[in-house]
């Protein structure tokens, strides 16, 4: 039985090659130079996949990257399984294996199949109408939980890898004069002219040999030559013409600007790759002018039951004889509205298999092919449709409408029907490069017409099929796109063409417009099984715009985009409606123009390479003492130091204490740091911040707050005056790049007279903050050098320094409420002083710690934390941070909005502190604050908590929250409602802890 | 990927280089607190939204960091023009006086 439908001779496959492979289990044999489709094929397997909604029987439909049906999941080992692959384009290697997608247990046994026998409860629209659950089971969540996940598994596709994508995938940026897309005899001629006129041009083809239809041309002559010969010639002129060649390589997505995304499949095809080969390659090609040379698809026809294993594309089968030596079957009927079906006919009826009928469509076939097709002794038979096919897992044959009025039915016997309703131009590029298109209603397509982009399209792509007008097309493109970027146009003579096929002809919609279609399964759409009566349904409930129709019923959505389909779908809309098919209109065609891997999208920004790890300097030595870490935006912090045994809140526990009795020291270096430089460095900080900043003198800081010109605070953090003409300001580790934004916006914009240097210094200085009664004598130990004395060295004072000889800045400035240093030092420097810091902390009774107890410190004090506290609507004073405001400014970013009357009403929300009455209970971030202990449903919350913590120095629960008007509700009780409890808390200052301020001068 | 030209740089490129900042030739009033709200309101959040050519901000982020104005087609998504600050090019399309 081993490739029994194999040819004795002839086609492209090496025969001293055969290959093994599997498919869902049993080994089966094929050639070198195989697809799988043809391999399967080859061993007279049809039935490749069930089908999406009624899991019926489907086989290979086409011959291309369009095919609607032959869907499968190919895995190389455990972590490589690529599931929705056509096999259509999966070139066979040695040990493949393949298996088919959903169906269970097995694809000849399919239990899902139940779901044809139900099909009139599976009706268009099905998932809209049934994901939504029906009423009568309430807000139960035995829908979400049982039914959903049921359907969901029962319509799908394959299944996604579950392990990490262990191949490499690489990109490449490219420049061209002449991009040209497509190697069949148009694309070919166009990178003929274009490079011989002197062009840089990189020609790509999807498939794994250039040649397009020429692969399986059987009987047209190029310049005397065969279509083979003829193509080999070619291949050669242009390697050796210096074309840039890439086969297997999809131009999937037509971008802004002439840039063409090219998917090029590097190793899919090898049997055996080496280790770390990429595997896919991504090109992004800058085109000067672009050739779209896509080709045009064969269309499906639409008749009852038309989605049996072996009912196929005509053309289709024509290209599996002879370009694979594949005989799709031993007897065929041919159904047709289009010439170039008859052309399949003689090559199949040469090779030996039997042609039961050729069925046109048409009232009168063509005369010069009929005879042709009689000569054979072949049966014709105009003016006939399909009316039905019979057959489970295969066809096993057809009846015929003999005659327009339906009365006259036969049946044929066969094992595999051959459909051609015409051709469909790829327009898919032309149109994402939002080039319009025109119908042309005599041949049926939608050709190219505008164009807003340096393209054109050339060949059958446009429309035009015959082999000469499609090579004169191409060279023309060509030559023009060498003309266009300025180069002489060249005259290559064009080949001469004879015996070409004819394409006239075509047919959208039903076959047979005269049955009714509400009872048979006639099929518009294969992979989402989409019928004709689902199209009209969708219309008798009111979807009038494609797409919506499209959405409703599906039909021209997945991996194949409706590619053999979506012209049908249209044509019976138009029908039903009474519209013409430009009125129906036409949906998008959008990137990609058949599925491209994540991996390829991706190359290698992936990991840290597409979202980079920031690490502060005692990173290395927090990892080696086992802290537990947070991610704040891309920096990596500890959040905590624990001990042996002990869990988060022990540890945060432990370090507030130690901090507030001891010393504490925290690794402070993600704050962003910007350094402000020149002459008007002041001036411009006075316009930026709402302080006022002339009384400050150098060696001084002030605690600074930024609004936006809306007048709410996006910033906080210390402007340092290290001197006359130089500021070292800090932001909030989130804002360190917005703000700097911000200022240059401003500098650069509003006030370009002013003369000043914006710097980030963030990664130059690591900070590390040495807090906590102790702090001074911790930070002599390790600095002895340095004059700490209360008068040398004030609160709220900044110090430029040597340490050992190493450049430091030593703000005194706290966080915590505590005595407190920050120390910036080189960031190279920054592990080392870390290291002497946390010992000199430990001999002193102290510890470091992390922004677990960070946050808590701070919220004893009632300082606020931007973007916790405020949420982009707050204004200082909401914050209680009216104070930082300079009085006598006459203007600074956000001033003017801090008049408006929505800013001076008195149920703006404002900072409060919150106690729980039950001094255990922490309430959580988020949670809503009510008047009522159980207020109804729809009742305005008066605030929200913002932060809470269990304080270890007050050993009891505390939290700041914003509560409207919260000020004047000090003393109050008020609700906190839970899913289980109401929380009762008393309202009070936003301060804790030594309200006096008395520890900072400690 | 549309490719911009910086007007300072005078180079074209990929528009991952920068960043789109909103409307442009709307300057700040030189003394905000003369301003009544609907004034400051107007000057805060309306925007022209303009069908058609659309006068710009941007900035060259990942380069020289400059910002630049520039006259886009927000039909089309194409550039008429890109030119530095204080310039101020005639479009086709152009109605409307530009404020300093």
């Amino acid at each position: 039985m081993t490739q029994s439908f194999r040819t004795a001779s002839g086609g492209l496959v090496d025969r001293n090659r055969p290959l093994t492979f599997s498919f869902d289990g049993q080994q089966l044999e094929g050639f070198a130079g195989d697809t799988l489709a043809s391999a399967l094929l080859a061993n007279g397997v049809h039935l490749v996949g069930r089908s999406f909604k009624y899991h019926r029987p489907r086989g290979i439909v086409t011959a291309g990257a369009e095919d609607p049906n032959g869907l499968v999941q190919i895995a190389r080992d455990a972590a490589r399984e690529t599931p929705n692959l056509r096999v259509t384009q999966i070139d066979l290697y040695g040990g493949l294996t393949a298996t088919s997608q959903n169906c269970w247990p097995s694809l000849r046994w399919d239990l899902g199949a139940v779901a044809g026998i139900a099909a009139p409860l599976i009706p268009a629209g099905f998932y809209y109408k049934t994901f939504i659950g029906p009423r009568w089971l309430g807000a139960s969540r035995t829908w979400s939980r049982i039914f959903e996940p049921m359907i969901r598994r029962a319509a799908g596709l394959g299944r996604a890898p579950s392990r990490p994508d262990p191949d490499t995938y690489i990109n490449r940026f490219a420049h061209c004069d002449v991009l040209v897309v497509g190697a069949g005899p148009a694309g070919l001629a166009a990178a003929r002219s274009a490079v011989l006129a002197g062009a840089k041009v990189i020609l790509c083809d999807e498939q794994s040999e250039f040649g397009g239809s020429l692969l399986h041309e059987s009987q047209s002559l190029l310049d005397g030559l065969s279509a083979r010969e003829w193509l080999n010639r070619q291949v050669q002129e242009l390697e050796s013409a210096g074309v840039t060649m890439l086969k297997r390589t999809t131009a999937f997505g037509y971008y802004a600007d002439n840039m063409v995304a090219l998917a090029q499949r590097l190793t899919d095809h090898v049997a055996d790759v080496s280790a770390g080969a990429p595997r896919e390659r991504l090109w992004q090609v800058r085109a000067r002018e672009v050739v779209i040379a896509a080709g045009a698809i064969e269309r499906s026809m639409v008749f009852p039951n038309n989605d049996r294993p072996g009912v196929m594309l005509a053309d289709a089968a024509r290209s599996y004889l002879n370009r694979y030596g594949v005989l799709v079957g031993r007897r065929a009927v041919i159904t047709t509205a289009c010439d170039s079906a008859y052309a399949a006919a003689l090559d199949l009826h040469a090779s030996g298999i039997e042609v039961a009928a050729v069925c046109d469509l048409r009232q009168q076939a063509p005369p010069a092919l009929a005879s042709q097709i009689e000569a054979r002794g072949i049966r014709l038979m105009p003016a006939t449709t399909i009316a039905n096919t019979t057959g489970g897992k295969r066809v096993t044959g057809v009846i015929i409408n003999g005659d327009a009025s339906g009365t006259n039915k036969q049946s044929i016997d066969c094992d595999v029907v051959l459909m051609c309703g015409g051709w469909t131009p790829s327009v898919h590029l032309h149109s994402q490069s939002h080039g319009r298109l025109r119908w042309d209603a005599d041949e049926l397509v939608y050709a190219p017409s505008d164009k807003r982009q340096g393209q054109q399209s050339a060949g059958a792509c446009t429309g035009r099929f015959t082999m000469p007008e499609v090579l004169a097309d191409g060279d023309a493109a060509g030559s023009k796109a060498a003309t266009s970027v300025g180069l002489p146009t060249a005259k290559p003579s064009l080949p001469e063409a004879e015996n070409w096929v004819s394409y006239s002809g075509g047919h959208l919609g039903m076959s047979d417009t005269t049955q009714p279609t509400s009872l048979s399964k006639a099929f518009v759409d294969l992979q989402n099984d989409v019928t004709a009566a689902d199209i009209e349904l969708a219309i008798r409930e009111g979807f009038r715009s494609i797409e919506h129709i499209k959405r409703y019923t599906t039909s021209g959505m997945a991996t194949d985009q409706g590619k053999t389909s979506n012209l049908h779908a249209l044509a019976i809309a138009a029908n039903v409606t009474g519209r013409s098919i430009p009125e129906i209109g036409l949906t998008s065609f959008r990137q990609p123009y058949t599925p491209v891997t994540f991996g390829t999208l991706a190359g290698s920004g992936r990991g840290y390479l597409i979202d980079p790890l920031r690490t502060p300097a005692s990173d290395p030595w927090a990892r080696a003492h086992h802290a537990v870490f947070e991610d704040v935006g891309q920096w990596r912090r500890a959040q905590y130091f624990p001990n042996t045994g002990e869990d988060r809140r022990a540890a945060m526990q432990r370090e507030c204490a130690a901090t507030r009795n001891a010393v504490g020291i925290f690794d402070a270096s993600t704050l962003g740091k910007i350094e402000v430089v020149g002459p008007d460095a002041l001036v411009f900080l006075e316009r930026m911040y709402v302080n006022s900043l002339t009384s400050l003198k150098p060696g001084r800081c002030r605690y600074a707050v930024l609004l936006n010109e809306a007048g709410f605070i996006i910033d906080d953090g210390i402007i340092a005056r290290l001197s006359d003409d130089r500021f070292h300001v800090t932001t909030t580790t989130g804002a360190a790049a917005p703000v700097l934004n911000l200022m240059e916006d401003y500098l650069q914009t509003e006030w370009p007279e002013l003369d000043v240097w914006l710097t980030s210094i963030t990664e130059q200085w690591a900070t590390i903050a040495v807090q906590g009664p102790r702090a001074r004598e911790v930070l002599g130990d390790v600095c002895p050098e340095l004059d700490l004395d209360h008068t040398a060295f004030p609160h709220m004072s900044v110090i430029e320094c040597e340490l050992q000889g190493v450049p430091a800045r030593i703000f005194r400035v706290s966080f915590t409420g505590e005595l407190g240093f920050e120390i910036n030092i080189p960031t190279g420097y920054g592990l080392s002083l870390w290291e002497a810091f946390s010992e000199a902390a430990n001999t002193a009774g102290g510890c470091v710690y992390g922004t677990d107890t960070m946050h808590a410190l701070r919220a004893e004090k009632g300082y606020i934390i931007v973007g916790q506290e405020t949420d982009g609507t707050m204004v200082p004073d909401d914050v209680g941070l009216a104070w930082v405001i300079g009085k006598n400014k006459l203007d600074f970013v956000g001033k003017r909005s801090l008049d408006r009357v929505g800013q001076r009403r008195s149920d703006r929300p404002q900072l409060v502190g919150l106690l729980t009455e039950s001094p255990k209970t922490v309430l959580e971030e988020g949670a809503q604050v009510t008047a009522d202990s159980n207020p109804p449903a729809g009742t305005a919350a008066l605030g929200f908590v913002s932060s809470a913590y269990y304080s270890a120095t007050l050993d009891r629960s505390i939290a700041l929250a914003m509560v409207a008007g919260g000020r004047a509700r000090i003393g109050e009780r008020l609700f906190i409602p839970m899913p289980d409890q109401s929380i009762a808390v008393e309202v009070v200052a936003p301060v804790f802890f030594d309200a006096p301020g008395d520890r900072l001068n400690g | 990927m549309l490719l911009i030209k910086c007007p300072y740089c005078d180079e074209d490129r990929p528009e991952l280089e920068f960043h789109y900042e909103g409307e442009a030739h709307i300057a700040r009033p030189p003394d905000p607190s003369t301003l009544n709200d609907e004034q400051w309101a107007e000057f805060l959040y309306v925007r022209s939204n303009s069908r058609g050519p659309h006068r710009e901000r941007w900035r060259h982020l990942h380069g020289c960091g400059r910002f630049f104005n520039a006259a886009r087609n927000t039909v089309t998504d194409k550039f008429i023009v890109t030119y530095k600050q204080g310039e101020h090019p005639a479009i086709d399309g152009d109605d409307v006086e530009p404020s300093p």
